[in-house]
């Protein structure tokens, strides 16, 4: 394939759940038992044959380092290239960069040195599987300037920032920005291609100008000066805007179909641990939950994703429940549509329910 | 930067396990998958970390295929350093003189400049067989507290097993005054446990002198001890209390395994104090609907039919009106859709097809007597065919 670099936002669009992001990073959100929300595009990048991804950082970024180390994990703990954190630059007079084009910019010395033809940008709020060689391949075919992801599907009212209208060859021919009607549409999915020097150039011109927004001041006008193009991403997309859509992209792994077409190939990199395998009791009842290494499970659950070293205890049960790393639920507990976050301990005989559109939160580390 | 290490360890892993039959038959035995996610050598090797030991020779003979990939570079047990870590040591063509490991002493004795290369005090000897968790430090500390030649580690075992073992005979203060290699007549039920820590130096100069004895059968329980012994030497036993079990036949690594269920099991492996590490795979958690009863499941599992007191490894898929009782699955086994496996244990990437029959019931198989007491063994790799039928106690190693 064409030399590539990659670089991973992991840091943006976090006001969409600031329950989980009070703690950590968007890319640091733990995902389906065993994840973290960056493992997706980071491994995509290493499946597809990328060996240098550049990492932008904002706050809160502990955990995400925690996870990701020297990038050993995804085969990135390279001396060419490999896993690199940016954290965010600023000068004197400058503050945290507050938007993509500013945090594009810290990166830029980053990507004036990598010796790579072609740059992926993606976010790390998505769940899908993309070799992005493919889209390079597209892109290249096209002569394209910048080559957009999209998936198609049918939102009721579209949260996505850019949705877009393109001719049969991919060559978008509009891009509308906060659209406030739903249907079916070309929804961007904030993954795209671009030869570096080109990229480069963008930055530098978004200097000069002072432009702001990557999406209103150069990609929308963007439409008529340069080439773009939109590829389409197929098969299984979710992407993490609400607490809800946390929700429903956890239990989606319960359907065979999607777990399959996720982790089918067994190629989804992350970080490793020794938990030991689950435990399942005398007297405990299964039904229908991903369960994850170090869980011991006493008690009844259905339609559950539990995380690692989680405990359910006699007499409990939990249903329709996300339940996060090292949470201790206590016996005869009754829970339902709940999310707890990491090291949480619900005392014996405590009720809590959420539901389906509004899952209840616990707080990490609550004792509740 | 200090080119020394106080100790480094040797673990012996080339035995053929013959007694674990159609299990060994294509890899050694510390590779053998063991609870779900591990195989055996990840026990001395976590072990070995866990005591602050950073310096590992492995010894590989027979079929070291899988155990080299396996061990790779040592990171999953934070065996991958920049001076020591995990050494694969196979045996090597020399100018003079070529040999296979002829013995647990010559396969030390053939890598003496491997240890020298470190310059240690102490050689600490270990064997790939075991199942245990033991802070090798507090044996080495007593070790150094006894001004000790050799330390060997030893608990005290069922008087009628004890002539399977090497049995130390010891004063009360620990010294050793007598070794008996699997005595038909035990004075004592102190079992060695082939764990041993010798002064460096002492080690090496026994090890050559062995070297030169052509009477020699170059085996530690044999030779190097009672020669050690006879000259005088300062011999210590080290008491271990805890969990430890010999895996080296079919019906003993079937009970370890059994011997992880249950809230509170007789091996705990969930004690964050003392983890095992293992090269843990990249399977998503697994997905569990159906009735499961007293077991362990491991990542990556598909697990819709009965399971009961059973271990089920890595990326196995029981699929539904499938039935798993008292057996241990290793990894990536699919048991189809009316089959029964009962009283088994089954090696990794085995296919059991609709409808088969696997082993009797426990308490009818355990009345098949045989070389494996009524457990049935399925060998990696193996198919068996829909409606297929294997007998209790049977060694299966090809398709059927």
């Amino acid at each position: 394939m064409a030399s590539t670099v990659g670089v991973i936002y992991s840091s943006i669009n976090e006001e969409n759940v600031p329950e989980l992001t009070k703690v950590r990073s968007m890319g640091s959100i733990p995902y389906g038992g065993r994840y973290r929300m960056v493992d997706f595009a980071l491994s995509n990048m290493v499946n597809s044959g990328i060996t240098t991804v550049g990492m932008i950082t904002k706050n809160n970024y502990q955990s995400l380092m925690d996870h990701l180390g020297t990038g050993k994990y995804w085969d990135l703990a390279r001396k060419e290239g490999g896993l690199i954190l940016l954290p965010p630059y600023s000068g004197e007079t400058e503050t945290l960069y507050k938007n993509r084009l500013e945090a594009l910019k810290g990166a830029t010395a980053f990507l004036k040195k990598a010796k790579e033809d072609f740059v992926v940008l993606a976010d790390s709020d998505a769940i899908y599987k993309l070799d992005y060689s493919k889209v390079i391949d597209f892109h290249i075919k096209n002569n394209a300037d910048i080559t957009m992801v999209y998936h198609e599907h049918e939102t009721k009212k579209s949260h996505y920032y850019m949705t877009f209208e393109t001719e049969k060859d991919g060559k978008i021919t509009e891009i509308e920005i906060n659209s406030a009607k739903g249907g079916v549409k070309k929804n961007y999915i904030n993954v795209m291609v671009a030869r570096t020097s080109f990229i480069l150039r963008i930055i530098q011109d978004a200097i000069q100008h002072g432009y702001i927004s990557f999406g209103r001041d150069i990609l929308s006008p963007g439409v008529k000066t340069y080439n773009l193009y939109g590829y389409k991403l197929e098969g299984y997309y979710a992407s993490i805007t609400s607490l809800s859509s946390y929700f429903d992209a956890n239990m989606a792994l319960l359907d065979k179909k999607v777990r399959s077409e996720v982790f089918g190939d067994r190629d989804v990199y992350t970080k490793v641990n020794d938990s030991s395998p689950a435990k399942i009791a005398e007297g405990a009842i299964v039904k229908n939950s991903l369960i994850s290494d170090g869980c011991l499970i006493e008690g009844t659950i259905e339609n559950c994703v539990l995380f690692r070293g989680v405990k359910i205890g006699k007499g409990a049960v939990v249903k329709n429940c996300i339940i996060m790393t090292d949470n201790i639920i206590g016996e005869n507990c009754n829970l339902a549509y709940v999310i707890s976050d990491k090291n949480s301990v619900i005392r014996d005989n405590r009720t809590l329910a959420g539901c389906e559109i509004q899952p209840y939160f616990v707080n990490k580390g609550s004792l509740i | 930067m200090l080119r020394k290490k106080e100790c480094v360890a040797m673990l012996l892993a080339g035995g053929q396990g013959s007694r674990l039959y159609a299990l060994t038959s294509n890899i050694a035995k510390p590779a053998v998958s063991f609870g779900a996610k591990y195989r055996i050598i990840d026990f001395p090797l976590s072990n070995c970390i866990n005591s602050g030991i950073d310096t590992v020779g492995v010894l590989t003979q027979y079929q070291p295929l899988v155990l080299n990939e396996y061990v790779g570079n040592g990171q999953p047990w934070d065996l991958d350093r920049t001076f020591g870590g995990v050494h694969i040591l196979s045996p090597y063509e020399a100018k003079t003189d070529t040999s296979w490991y002829k013995g647990t002493a010559n396969a030390i004795y053939q890598n003496i400049r491997f240890m020298k290369m470190y310059d240690p005090e102490y050689v600490l000897i270990l064997s790939g067989d075991h199942i245990y968790k033991m802070d090798y430090d507090k044996m080495l500390q007593a070790h150094k507290a006894a001004n000790a030649d050799c330390t060997i580690a030893c608990m005290q075992v069922p008087f009628e097993e004890a002539s399977r073992f090497g049995i130390l005979n010891t004063n009360p203060d620990g010294t050793i005054y007598e070794f008996e290699e699997k005595p038909a007549k035990p004075k004592s039920n102190l079992a060695s446990m082939g764990i041993y820590i010798f002064t460096a130096s002492k080690l090496f100069k026994y090890l050559e002198e062995d070297d030169k004895d052509p009477n020699s059968e170059k085996d530690f329980g044999k030779n190097i001890l009672p020669n050690m012994l006879n000259k005088g030497e300062r011999m210590y036993s080290y008491r271990f209390e805890g969990y430890w079990k010999d895996v080296g036949t079919i019906s003993s690594l079937w009970e370890a395994n059994m011997d992880l269920l249950g809230v509170v099991p007789n091996f705990e492996l969930s004690d964050r104090e003392h983890e095992i590490h293992s090269r843990s795979p990249l399977a998503p958690p697994a997905f569990v609907e159906g009735e499961i009863v007293n077991s362990i499941v491991a990542t990556g599992c598909e697990a819709e039919g009965r399971i009961v007191n059973s271990v089920i490894g890595t990326d196995c898929v029981i699929e539904k009106g499938a039935e798993v009782c008292d057996s241990v699955l290793m990894g990536n086994i699919t048991v189809r859709a009316g089959a029964k496996i009962n009283y088994a244990i089954i090696d990794e990437d085995v296919t059991i097809g609709e409808k088969a029959i696997v082993g009797a019931p426990i308490t009818e198989a355990k009345k098949v007597t045989g070389k494996t007491n009524g457990i049935t063994v399925l060998g990696r790799g193996i198919n068996v065919k829909k409606n297929g039928k294997i007998s209790a106690g049977e060694i299966v190693d090809k398709d059927v």
